[in-house]
């Protein structure tokens, strides 16, 4: 599992390493109970390798939080890092250290697994690769169900991997013609050795001057076959019959495309021998090449006329170290857990053009992290959504819609001051902690440049994701809870007296409902206001602190003391008329496909048949559009101007949405 | 006017002829036409069908045979037969020499076509690069009622303007006669060949013409080596020999051409068949690479190279990175892993010979087609696999590659069918064509 992608800024890599000190880099090292190494397969069958060096990749579990640290840097940074190990690490007892690539049979199980782990916890880690899109990615959304698919794996030759569940898998095919014959051929054509050398001499060139394509034949197109002119008839088909030189790009170009269509072809013959749909593809040659994920996906949508869409993944390159990690934290069974990605530890993915920003690349060249905390609670979808494979929680793509993206970096980087001060307002006690919030603001703002060069990086950006790398940096520089000494206000729905008209307003037909029938129960997502009334309510509140939103614990605090004043609250909660649930999140916003189990199940069995979704976060940057099977109130007021605007109001306007589902659709 | 005789009315009847050489005399000629405008019975596509088959239909003067005689004498086309096949690399073409010229035809023979005729059959190559491939010659041959040799001609497409500028100075286009072509040079090529050579071409489509050619000359070949073949014990290679297959009830049948390119077809019945797939991996990327990674020019070059060289030096297997078999997934040590694979590596890159490479190349190419068809069996559910293809011509390692690979990674399911003609089906099949021109 090598990835040669990137190495070629070995030579860059040593002044690199005065910017970012292993110190930092290994930080997480110290504290960890359990290591795992991925060593690449070239590495290890081709000793005298000497054109590629190889990565490394490490994953981390620390003991006390429970986060994953995986860490893949090149091999200038091995003995850094050996040595970090054998000055801390070596006569501690408690240590495991698993290491791929050694056992081969291990390899592949461990990729699986590591495979599986991503698609399951990481929300948008699948994307298709569109390169004339505005942003190049297509995000997918997390699938309650990831089996079957098929894992193409390029590395030096091919690898055809049908999954089936989390402990089945069959390589049920493969290929000699990889990435190692792009290199290995690539090498013997031109005078560039290395590998993304080569890729990037590929981009440059013209294959129509090295392969005979179909109008060379026809001079047209093979129209009674639907075989356009520009098809390629025969891979290096004009350097057979043409006695001349060909450029060292042409050669590559055509030497990309040949492989990277052959690949692609045999993928489509084996997905559809097993009738699957989904193929992910990963190994070195794929590993962030925004050059061979296009050639893959054209091919891919050529053989099987869009039937089946190339899925690539943004953290490929972990699979193995996860896969590892995983294996040898097996008696802790890490997969009764859901994880979650922490957009403070992990550095994303890599710009789509290399020439974009160069200094981007170098850097994830040069070693790249990623982090995943730990959640302590499994997380599942929302009984009562309507479609969850089709449920996307935000409003707005910032990915796609550029305008709104600008608006938004630009007023999250407006707000930072205000941020730091209460961070460390909220810790008045320690000297320190102006420093500390010093170097979250330092972060933060370095994140939200990085977003706006590449929105892509995690995923689709959002606001929620924006709030959410917000919390992870404070939690970075622990400010768990910058809020925390501010005191928990309760509002009422004070909107309700606000003048009329409202943005959306839905209020009578809301009060025309309840005349009716009393709801039997109703699941009630609070940010930082309380409302009860009659019938049952599950109020769900965050498991973590986020903003200024009432935690769990909070809540249940606040509920005895209004208990202990107001006696309708006390029998409701003797009689658990009103419980109170975790929602299993710590974000300002909400997404209904990933909710504490316990909260799915008294929803479940309670037969919630309302669902009150309220605040900006919860109701307008996400949920604004969910389609849920039950009736739904989703209550807001616009608290920002430019939003406000956008969707045709003024600040301070009320959202005040009440949707029932048409009869067919509350069936299911 | 008529002239060479003939006296057979059953479609085809190439067997009925050679039992009855007494047909030319039976209709004489009775002008000064050059022997050009008899017919036979039916349409080629029925000649290669029925030929052999149907000797009680055969002959009658009965009236209605009769009718049926005369028909067929005014549609048969005039001579020259030809067909060609006009790909990216090659053009092939099939020539019908008919042997059976009497005395006064000869004398009523225009001078063009005499000029021809004499020049195809007396030489066995033409200018540098133009070859008769003499043992594929089928002498005998009874076509449209005719009694000829049918000769196999190639040359490169590189040269089609010589071979225009030929048409051209010996009067070609003074022959009236319709040139049945295929491939994509028909298409691409046709303005070249009106205003070059005052020639109209009749295009047909390579895959009709490819079925037609490979149906037909599997029919007629009766003597000599066996047309199909296969290789009995691919995975034995002291043991492996090439052994007569009958394709005489082929369907399902997949049939996979290995020109420039690689097409793919499902056959299921003589005019009910698909092109599956394809790819642009075949011997124009074979020899394009051998001449990029070593200097080679021809095809024969490349090949001669790969016979001497050694691939494993230059690939990666399964043994070099597992150290043996890599029994999980049921990959024996011996099969590649990566392709080239080792040529990442410069030590390597710097110790391999160009033999090394071509071989290598070779064999590159030829496991990679045979795991597409090996896929696109499996999805077709199609159990016969027939190649043919001038990539294939003199070279019996990628026909041994093809045999083993098969038999191998099948489990003995696939079977390799080779026919002997190999890339001569397309203009075979264009040449079928020229009775239904008329």
């Amino acid at each position: 599992m090598a990835t040669p992608g990137g190495t070629n800024r070995a030579s860059h890599s040593l002044d690199k390493s005065i910017t970012l000190p292993p110190d930092e880099i290994f930080r997480n090292l110290e504290n960890a109970k359990r290591f795992a190494i991925d060593i690449g397969i070239n590495t290890r069958s081709d000793t005298q390798e000497a054109d590629g060096e190889p990565l490394y990749e490490i994953s981390v579990q620390e003991e006390i939080t429970a986060r994953l640290h995986f860490i893949k840097f090149e091999n200038t940074y091995i003995e850094t890092c050996l040595d970090f190990i054998k000055d801390h690490l070596v006569n501690t007892e408690t240590k495991v250290i698993k290491a791929t690539g050694v056992d081969k049979e291990d390899e592949m199980s461990c990729l699986i697994k590591g495979c599986n782990f991503v698609l399951k916890n990481i929300p948008h880690e699948a994307f298709v690769y569109a390169k004339h899109a505005d942003s190049g990615f297509r995000f997918q959304n997390t699938r309650p169900d990831i089996f079957p698919y098929l894992l193409v794996n390029i590395g030096s030759g091919v690898s055809i991997v049908k999954v089936e569940s989390e402990d089945k898998f069959e390589r049920i095919g493969g290929s000699s013609i990889g990435g190692g014959t792009f290199w290995g051929l690539g090498a013997l054509l031109t005078k560039t050795k290395r590998f993304d050398e080569l890729l990037q001499l590929a981009s440059k060139g013209q294959h129509t001057n090295v392969d005979m394509l179909v109008k060379d034949i026809y001079g047209g197109a093979y129209g009674s076959l639907g075989l356009t002119g520009d098809l390629i008839a025969s891979s290096f088909g004009k350097s057979a019959t043409a006695d001349k030189e060909f450029s060292q790009e042409d050669m590559a170009k055509s030497l990309l495309h040949m492989i990277s269509n052959d690949i692609g072809q045999l993928a489509c013959l084996y997905a559809r021998l097993h009738n699957l749909n989904r193929v992910y593809f990963g190994g070195f040659f794929i590993r962030g090449h925004p050059v061979t994920m296009h050639t893959i996906t054209y091919s891919i949508n050529f053989f099987t006329k869009g039937e089946v869409q190339a899925l690539f993944l943004r953290h490929e390159g972990y699979l193995g170290a996860i896969g590892a990690f995983l294996k040898g934290a097996e008696e802790d069974n890490p997969n009764q857990y859901s994880w979650g990605e922490n957009y403070a530890g992990s550095s994303g993915l890599m710009s789509v053009s290399p020439d974009l920003n160069p200094m981007q690349r170098a850097r994830s060249g040069t070693f790249d992290m990623l982090e995943m905390d730990r959640l302590e609670r499994q997380l599942v979808n929302l009984p009562l959504l309507q479609d969850p494979s089709s449920y996307i929680p935000d409003t707005v793509d910032l990915t796609e819609d550029a305008l709104a993206r600008e608006y938004w970096l630009y007023c999250f980087e407006e707000a930072l001051d205000g941020v730091v001060k209460r961070a460390v307002a909220s810790q008045k006690d320690q000297p320190e902690a102006a420093e500390r919030a010093e170097k979250f603001r330092q972060k933060y703002r370095h994140k939200l440049q990085t977003l706006r060069h590449q929105p892509f990086a995690y995923g689709s950006l959002t606001v929620r994701s924006l709030l959410d790398t917000r919390e992870h940096c404070l939690n970075e520089f622990n400010f768990p809870d910058p809020y925390s000494k501010l005191g928990v206000v309760l509002f009422t729905l004070c909107f309700l007296f606000l003048e009329r008209p409202w943005l959306v307003d839905a209020y009578n037909q809301w009060v025309e409902r309840l005349k009716g029938p009393p709801h039997k129960c109703a699941l009630f997502f609070v940010d930082n206001k309380l409302l009860l009334r009659g019938t049952e309510v599950v109020l769900a509140s965050n498991s973590g602190p986020a903003l200024n939103d009432v935690t769990n614990s909070e809540l249940q605090i606040v509920t005895e003391r209004i208990a202990a004043m107001d006696p309708v609250i006390q029998t409701a909660v003797k009689e658990e008329r009103l419980i109170l649930v975790q929602s299993g999140s710590s974000s300002p916003c909400l997404d209904l496909s990933r909710l504490d189990k316990v909260l799915a199940t008294v929803v479940r069995e309670r037969g919630t048949d309302l669902v009150i979704i309220e605040g900006m976060g919860r109701a307008i940057h996400t949920n604004y559009y969910a389609m849920l099977s039950c009736e739904s109130l989703k209550l807001a007021v616009i608290k920002n101007s430019w939003l406000a605007e956008r969707l045709g109001g003024k600040i301070f306007s009320v959202v005040f949405k009440y949707e029932v589902p048409s009869k067919a659709q509350g069936l299911h | 006017m008529e002239l060479n005789g003939y006296h057979c009315a059953g479609e085809g009847c190439a067997e009925a002829e050679d039992e009855d050489t007494a047909g030319p005399e039976l209709l004489r000629p009775a002008g000064g036409e050059p022997p050009c405008s008899s017919a036979a019975a039916g349409s080629g596509e029925k000649a290669m069908a029925d030929g052999p088959a149907h000797r009680e239909r055969r002959i009658s003067n009965s009236t209605p045979a009769r009718q049926r005689l005369d028909s067929l004498k005014k549609s048969r086309p005039p001579f020259p037969w030809f067909g060609m096949d006009i790909g990216g690399t090659l053009v092939k073409l099939v020539y019908f020499e008919p042997k059976d010229i009497t005395a006064e035809e000869e004398q009523e023979e225009v001078e063009s076509l005499k000029s021809i005729r004499h020049y195809l059959t007396s030489h066995t190559a033409y200018g540098k690069t133009g070859i008769r491939d003499v043992h594929l010659e089928l002498p005998d041959l009874i076509l449209w009622g005719r009694k000829g040799s049918l000769h196999f001609i190639r040359f490169p497409t590189q040269e089609l303007p010589a071979f225009l500028q030929m048409g051209r100075d010996k009067h070609f286009s003074s022959l009236h006669t319709t040139l049945c072509a295929t491939g994509g040079g028909a298409y691409k090529f046709e303005a070249d060949f009106r205003t070059m050579a005052d020639l109209q071409l009749l295009k047909l489509d390579e895959l009709d013409c490819l079925i037609k050619g490979v149906l037909y000359i599997d029919s007629v070949v009766a003597r000599g080596p066996p047309e199909c073949y296969y290789y009995e014990n691919p995975t034995h290679p002291e043991n492996c020999q090439q052994k007569a297959y009958n394709l005489e009830n082929p369907y399902p049948l997949l049939l996979v051409n290995i020109g420039s390119g690689v097409s793919i077809l499902a056959v299921y019945s003589k005019d009910n068949y698909k092109r599956v797939t394809g790819t642009s991996l075949g011997g124009g990327t074979f020899l394009g690479l051998c001449c990029l990674l070593t200097g080679c020019s021809t095809f024969e070059e490349a090949l001669e190279m790969a016979s001497r060289g050694e691939s494993t030096r230059v690939d990666k297997l399964v043994r070099d990175i597992y150290g043996g078999d890599y029994e999980r997934f049921g990959l024996p040590g011996w099969a590649v892993a990566s392709s080239f694979g080792n040529m990442m590596c410069k030590e390597k890159r710097d110790s391999v010979s160009k033999e090394d490479l071509a071989r290598a190349t070779l064999v590159t190419i030829t496991n990679n087609i045979g795991s597409i068809t090996r896929m696109c069996a499996l999805n077709e559910n199609i159990e016969r696999v027939v190649f043919v293809g001038n990539f294939l011509r003199v070279n019996t390692l990628s026909m041994k590659l093809l045999a083993y690979a098969l038999d191998y990674w099948s489990k003995g399911q696939l079977k390799a069918l080779f026919l002997r003609h190999e890339g001569y089906f397309g203009a075979v099949g264009a040449l079928l064509e020229l009775l239904n021109s008329s």
